[in-house]
Order: structure tokens, then C-alpha cells, then sequence
């Protein structure tokens, strides 16, 4: 369990740091899975580029329009993170199911973003919020939705010379919002066998103007259930019918068997837990009234 | 593939040696140093046997890499001895509320009790069990190691500090 000879390069802009890139080279944020997956010699790397002495690619910023998450921004700074408390509560919630105390100050929201683990909350919170990812590489930046940047199990669509250069947040327009994160998984702060993420904006009269629930662990990576979001969207949301629009959810999913949990169990939790998630967002939502 | 020299400041000492860019910090402790009271269990970052503190912040030293500790301060199972090398207040904890069997998890269970009680030292039952949850013991059920906890953060409030 020790990992294979590997060269190490530290540089100290983005710049270099994405000179250094290629199909042989691997990042290194937090390390929080690579270094297992080092040890274990799933990666053998020729090269692994540290971007922990970066300072551009750390810090959260409002801009006014979003929240800019740098990628290597410690999971501990955004669960502490005043801004992120008021402006982004949906992520908040989610990372306070990631790991523990000593994994969350190393590991970061990129690292585990771009690691797209399917049953990871980060990635799961992110695409309930519709947020974006800029990547920079050789040929320049790009920006693209975390819906097109998850790809499937530890896979993106980062290009091998790309680096994830942050991660962003759009600020609510309504004035009524509510978020829901639940999760089931064996001990606290491992990985989650099913977990849901809601998020639902009520207009003055109380109708829903937007519904999002993205689930994770039942698919090859988060899913966004469509067909949910579309029955709750323009209706005065209540119980019933957030009973039976999550009826839509194992039709929208694809969970696989494992030493856990069954396919079917996961189904059926993951009926349930979109279910309380939504249920906690219209509460939230309810209660957080202009 | 080269090696690297860095500097590390250890329980206050500064070090400087040559590292593989492979070395993880636990081997570099253990092997470089031979600070061995930080122990390996799992090596994959679950059971929290190897915790250190980075900085003063606890962490896992499996899951970093010895050449990211360059210019670092970190703080090992050792470094909470009293000067003279006896056990300190923590230690002393453990020990009174018999909150060790076998003892592999112990070194790991004082990193991650030492970080808690120096940012709080009334830390509520569930502040106890956040601070150790990163942390497994095979042997107590952790019932006597939460009461040791209780007992250091008892005595730390008697002393005022």
C-alpha cells in the first residue's frame, strides 16, 4: 500500500500549473482521495502537480450576480463560511455530511467536484444548484454547467490539460427559497448510500416557481429528476403532491447492487429521502417569507 | 523521479531530510523521524489511526504527502507530553477514565480530543462525538474515551485555561 515512484511539481499560478498538465500527470488538492487511490496503485501518475500554493485558486467571492468558489478552497472554509451560510444554504447543508473534522480541512470542493464519485454530496448539492465550473487549460477558459461537467463514475468532462479552476454559485432570484438535504449511508460522514438535495422557490402567492431535486449513489453519477421538477413547477406545492411527483423518481433512476444496499432498496429510499428533502425545502421556504 | 529536501517543524523541532515525492507524512514520521507513536491502521483515510495536527488543525497523515508538509508545523502524539516527557493533561485523562484496551486508536483519539479542547474546553456530548467520528476504535464502544474527554475538559476549566 504504498504508491508508486511519481515525479512532484509545485507551482505557484494557474498558469504553470496548467503548463504542466498532460495525460500523464495528475492534480493533487487535498489528496483526500488521491492518495489512497496512489497507495492502492489505482493512479500511477508520472507526475503529480500540487495546487495547494496557489493562492488565486482559494478563497469565496460574491460578485454581486454569483459566488465564486475557488477549487481548491477547503471543504472546512465553506462549511464555516458566513457567506455561504446566508447566500448558499443548500451547499452548506451538504457538506455537512462529507467526511469529518480531519478530511475536511484538507480536502477541497474542487477535489471532490472533479473526483465525481457518484454518491458524493459536493457534486450532488452543485447540480441541484445549477452551478458551473470554469475550466482552464493550453487553449484557454472554458465555462459549463456541473450537468455537463459530470460525465459518470470518477468521470468528467475535464480534458487531461484542463484544471478546475472554480466552482459557480448563482444567487437566488425569488424571494422565497428553501433547500433540503437528507442522507442515508451506514456511519455518519461516509459516503452516501442515497442522498437528496432539494431546492424549491416559491413567488408571493405561494406558487412554486422553480423545483430542483438532484439525487446521488443511485445512478452513474447525480441525477436531476425532470419529470418531478416539472409537476411541482407553476403549483401551490404541498404534501400530496410532493407524494406523488417523487412517485416519478424510480422511474428517472438506474441504481446498481452492491455489498450496502439492493438496486430495489435504493429505489425505494430514494423515494423517500427525495420525498423529506422536498419537504424541508417547502418548509424552508415557507418560513423564510419576505 | 528525484527526491526533494524539505523542512518540517515536528513538536517544535525543525527537521529537514530528503523525501520520494511518494513518502506519505505518517512514513516520513514514523520511518525518517522514528516518531512511531503515531500509528497506521487502514493507510486509506478511514480509521484515523495516523491523525496529526497541520497547522494546529487535526488531519489524516496517510493522506498527505510528506513533500506537502515542506515549511509546515506539525504536531504528532509526542509533542503532547509535558516537557520533561510525562504524560500531559490529556494523556493523564485517558489513562484515569481507563479509556484505553488494546490502545492502536489512542494516538489518533488524543490528536482529535487535543483539537477540540483547545478551541472549546465545556464541549457538549455531541461537540465530543463530532470532534472524534473521524476516528475508530474496535475495542471501547468509545463510551470510556468520551468520558475521558469530558474529564481533560473538566480539568482544563479547574485550571482556568
Amino acid at each position: 500500500m504504498k504508491p508508486a515512484p511519481f515525479d512532484y511539481a509545485r507551482p505557484a499560478t494557474i498558469d504553470e500549473a496548467v503548463a504542466l498538465l498532460d495525460d500523464d500527470s495528475i492534480v493533487i488538492a487535498g489528496g483526500q482521495t488521491l492518495v489512497p487511490m496512489l497507495a492502492m496503485r489505482m493512479a500511477r501518475p508520472d507526475r503529480v502537480v500540487d495546487i495547494n500554493n496557489i493562492p488565486e485558486l482559494a478563497g469565496i467571492t460574491d460578485t454581486g450576480t454569483e459566488i465564486v468558489i475557488g477549487a481548491a478552497t477547503r471543504q472546512v472554509d465553506v462549511l464555516n463560511s458566513g457567506l455561504v451560510a446566508e447566500k448558499l444554504p443548500l451547499l452548506r447543508k451538504a457538506i455537512s455530511f462529507v467526511g469529518h473534522t480531519q478530511t475536511r480541512n484538507r480536502g477541497t470542493v474542487g477535489g471532490s467536484l472533479a473526483h465525481a464519485d457518484p454518491a458524493a454530496e459536493i457534486p450532488l448539492a452543485s447540480l441541484a444548484m445549477d452551478a458551473e465550473v470554469t475550466l482552464k487549460g493550453a487553449g484557454g477558459e472554458r465555462r459549463i454547467g456541473v450537468d455537463e461537467f459530470l460525465v459518470g463514475p470518477m468521470m468528467t468532462a475535464r480534458e487531461p490539460d484542463e484544471l478546475l479552476v472554480s466552482l459557480h454559485y448563482g444567487l437566488a432570484s425569488g424571494t422565497r427559497v428553501g433547500t433540503g438535504f437528507h442522507e442515508m449511508s451506514e456511519r455518519h460522514g461516509d459516503f452516501a448510500m442515497v442522498a437528496a438535495a432539494a431546492r424549491l422557490e416559491l413567488d408571493a402567492g405561494g406558487a412554486c416557481t422553480q423545483a430542483a431535486l438532484a439525487l446521488g449513489g443511485v445512478d452513474a453519477r447525480a441525477v436531476r429528476i425532470p419529470a418531478l421538477e416539472a409537476m411541482l413547477t407553476g403549483q401551490a406545492v404541498d404534501a400530496a403532491l410532493i407524494q406523488r411527483a417523487a412517485q416519478e423518481i424510480p422511474r428517472a433512476i438506474d441504481p446498481g447492487d452492491d455489498q450496502h444496499a439492493s438496486a430495489d432498496y435504493r429505489r425505494r429510499v430514494a423515494v423517500a429521502l427525495g420525498e423529506r428533502a422536498l419537504t424541508d425545502a417547502l418548509e424552508d421556504a415557507k418560513g423564510t417569507a419576505a | 523521479m528525484s527526491s526533494l529536501e524539505i523542512t518540517v517543524s515536528v513538536n517544535g523541532n525543525s527537521y529537514t531530510e530528503t523525501v520520494e515525492p511518494r513518502v506519505t507524512l505518517v512514513d516520513f514520521l514514523r520511518d525518517k523521524l522514528a516518531l512511531t507513536g503515531t500509528h497506521i491502521g487502514c493507510e486509506h483515510g478511514v480509521c484515523g489511526a495516523c491523525s496529526v495536527l497541520l497547522d494546529g488543525v487535526p488531519i489524516r497523515s496517510c493522506l498527505m504527502l510528506a513533500v506537502q508538509a515542506d515549511g509546515r508545523a506539525v504536531t504528532t502524539v509526542e509533542g503532547l507530553t509535558q516537557e520533561d516527557g510525562t504524560p500531559g493533561l490529556l494523556q493523564d485523562a485517558f489513562r484515569d477514565a481507563h479509556a484505553m484496551q488494546c490502545g492502536y486508536c489512542i494516538p489518533g483519539m488524543l490528536i482529535a480530543s487535543e483539537a477540540l479542547l483547545r478551541e472549546n474546553t465545556d464541549p457538549t456530548l455531541d461537540d465530543i462525538r463530532e470532534a472524534i467520528g473521524g476516528n475508530i476504535c474496535r475495542c471501547t464502544g468509545y463510551v470510556q474515551i468520551i468520558e475521558a474527554i469530558q474529564l481533560a475538559a473538566e480539568r482544563l476549566r479547574e485550571a482556568g485555561r
